[in-house]
């Protein structure tokens, strides 16, 4: 095992994580319920704490940007069952006078960056790697971008910057869950072939299963050994993961549940291991 | 103007180990000075103005003061929504350094002319926009924005060729400054555009026409109260900018006659229209796009026509200031159009 130490918080389960997503998503009557099961697993390792490579006491060093804005529901239930949120906060997603909308904020504790605008997020996790190397500072800064994100041209000018300027304390995870929101990626911007082209502009690149929380945890571990070069996690996801109905679907990227559909996405759910 | 920032920015360096300098590939000959004395704070991050935003959002997000430095139209368009997005949403104290306003790079071409930042930038809350208007009030804005919490952007001038005469490096967000005074007339400028604003001044100075001349430095947050207070003694004013008409400092006048009643007309000297096919110098263009001493004059004279036409309850009759003439040094020109 890459890290010494316990879960902090096991109660941070995929399980609990779409659980929550779906609940959420149904009170709301919004969308974008695809997107955030799709990351469900990986925001599960991330927020367990299994992943966190320099502890301050109980806090971690490492920071996290989520730069797939849109799938910020997932990451509300992660800082609830952390604890950091509270039931009646979260109850608030998208409601007037809340502070939960579908993409997150960064007045919220546990938001590092108000994201939602495609292509930001890497630029800012670079900078933030940048400021830790400036101040000595251990830890690292992991940012999780969608396969969508690299049509957005400036997504390639921080992997440039990265590449350039060694930030080995940065590890991006992209969600490949081979959709966007109107078609697949290879029918709207080809991506392929994805990962001569990460290797291409200086990056060390692996591959794991999206859903597999084991082989998310090993390679995360892998990671946050500093090898001089940026490094990216090619995480192959599906959108609307562990719902059957969803699995894949493009209309939910922007579909809401209706009743039926909500009893039974969330039978299929807790059926789950 | 960029000699001063790089010497401010060194002075502010040696005492502040928050501040950090980047670019997006420019500054050749003016920024060495900095990346000589302190080269881990320097960072050339390549033609990525986008990037080079969202790093300096990171890098104030995590405590530093992080400068960055372009072409104004570059450093402040080519990354509007990450600017948007990134300090200013989020409230971080990021320096957005913008070199060359209107027409100063001039044989550049149009895409090198900066005429629409202000605007687009002054509509963003919380964010300070600045146009200093020579390099002792450059020095005086930096110093004093240094330490505060949120994001500014800096319209700097290329070279140090003109103090403004009675502004002595006098700068206070929020204010504006008067730096000569009449009865007869008022002109408004925006930063630098006051030395275009007082050859106006001198030469209806000539004619026995005394001006008061204002420059607005501060854009955001604007001196609201400052204008209100100078408005309001004058029935014409004459606004000048090296900027579109639309969303500068004539547009503010605007918005703070309207917003108190003032009864006071005001003539907008902007570029109205899109400067393409149409190469010269600085000079050339300004007088092209109605923003030359000559234009100002002329809006002048046909403010103070207009409200003695109004006093005296008479038709007003075009042309009529023609009739005034012009010292020999300045060539009559045609009254500006009306800004759309």
């Amino acid at each position: 095992m890459a890290f010494p130490h316990s879960p902090l918080f096991p109660q941070v389960t995929p399980k609990a994580v779409r659980r929550i997503v779906l609940e959420q998503a149904m009170r709301a009557h919004v969308g974008h319920i695809g997107s955030a099961l799709s990351v469900a697993d990986i925001l599960a390792v991330i927020f367990s704490g299994r992943v966190d490579s320099v502890m301050d006491g109980s806090v971690s060093k490492d920071r996290f940007v989520l730069g797939k804005g849109h799938a910020a529901l997932a990451l509300y239930a992660a800082l609830h069952l952390q604890g950091r949120m509270t039931a009646e906060v979260l109850d608030g997603y998208c409601g007037n006078g809340g502070t939960l909308g579908v993409h997150p904020e960064r007045e919220l504790d546990g938001v590092e960056f108000s994201s939602g605008s495609l292509g930001q997020g890497l630029s800012v996790a670079c900078g933030a790697a940048l400021a830790k190397r400036l101040k000595g500072e251990p830890g690292r800064v992991r940012v999780l971008i969608s396969d969508a994100e690299l049509n957005e041209g400036s997504t390639w000018e921080a992997i440039m910057f990265a590449a350039h300027r060694k930030l080995d304390n940065l590890d991006v995870i992209v969600d490949v869950n081979g959709q966007q929101a109107l078609g697949m990626t290879k029918d709207v911007m080809d991506l392929t072939p994805l990962v001569p082209r990460w290797q291409s502009f200086g990056w060390e690149v692996r591959q794991a299963d999206g859903h597999d929380t084991e082989a998310l945890v090993a390679s995360l571990g892998i990671m946050a050994k500093a090898s001089g070069r940026p490094q990216v996690l090619l995480a192959r996801t599906m959108s609307g993961k562990g719902v059957g109905f969803m699995e894949g679907q493009i209309k939910w990227h922007y579909w809401p549940l209706s009743d039926s559909d909500f009893t039974a996405a969330m039978a299929e759910v807790e059926r789950a291991a | 103007m960029r000699k001063a920032l790089v010497r401010t920015l060194i002075e502010l360096a040696e005492k502040d180990p928050r501040v950090l300098l980047m670019t997006a590939d420019l500054g050749y000959t003016v920024l060495e000075p900095f990346a000589e004395r302190f080269p881990d704070r320097f960072f050339n991050v390549g033609v990525a103005e986008q990037n080079m935003i969202g790093l300096a959002t990171g890098l104030a997000d995590s405590g530093f003061i992080p400068y960055v430095y372009s072409i104004a139209t570059f450093a402040a368009l080519r990354p509007y929504e990450f600017i948007r997005n990134g300090p200013v949403l989020q409230k971080l104290p990021v320096r957005i350094i913008g070199v060359g306003g209107g027409f100063e790079y001039d044989h550049a071409g149009p895409t090198h002319y900066a005429l629409e930042d202000v605007g687009a930038l002054r509509m963003q809350p919380g964010l300070q926009v600045i146009t200093p208007a020579d390099s002792g009030q450059c020095r005086s804005a930096l110093l004093h924005v240094h330490g505060g919490g949120g994001p500014a952007y800096f319209r700097l001038g290329k070279d140090d060729v003109y103090a403004v005469p009675g502004l002595s490096g006098r700068f206070e967000p929020g204010r504006a400054h008067v730096v000569r005074q009449g009865n007869d007339a008022l002109f408004i400028a925006m930063g630098p555009a006051a030395a275009l604003a007082l050859r106006a001044a001198d030469a209806l100075s000539v004619q026995g026409m005394e001006s008061t001349v204002m420059v607005v430095s501060s854009m955001s947050p604007a001196p609201v109260e400052d204008l209100r207070a100078l408005l309001s003694r004058f029935p014409f004013a004459v606004t000048v900018e090296a900027h579109y008409a639309t969303g500068g400092v004539g547009s503010l006048v605007c918005e703070v006659v309207a917003e108190h009643n003032l009864d006071c007309r005001v003539t907008r000297c902007g570029v109205t229209r899109n400067p393409s096919g149409e190469q010269g110098d600085q000079e050339f263009l300004n007088r092209l796009h109605g923003i030359s001493p000559e234009h100002l004059a002329a809006a002048a004279l046909e403010g103070s026509r207009r409200a003695a036409a109004k006093r005296s309850g008479s038709a007003v009759k075009p042309d009529d200031w023609r009739a005034i003439g012009f010292p020999a040094s300045v060539e009559p020109v045609k009254a500006p159009p009306p800004a759309p």
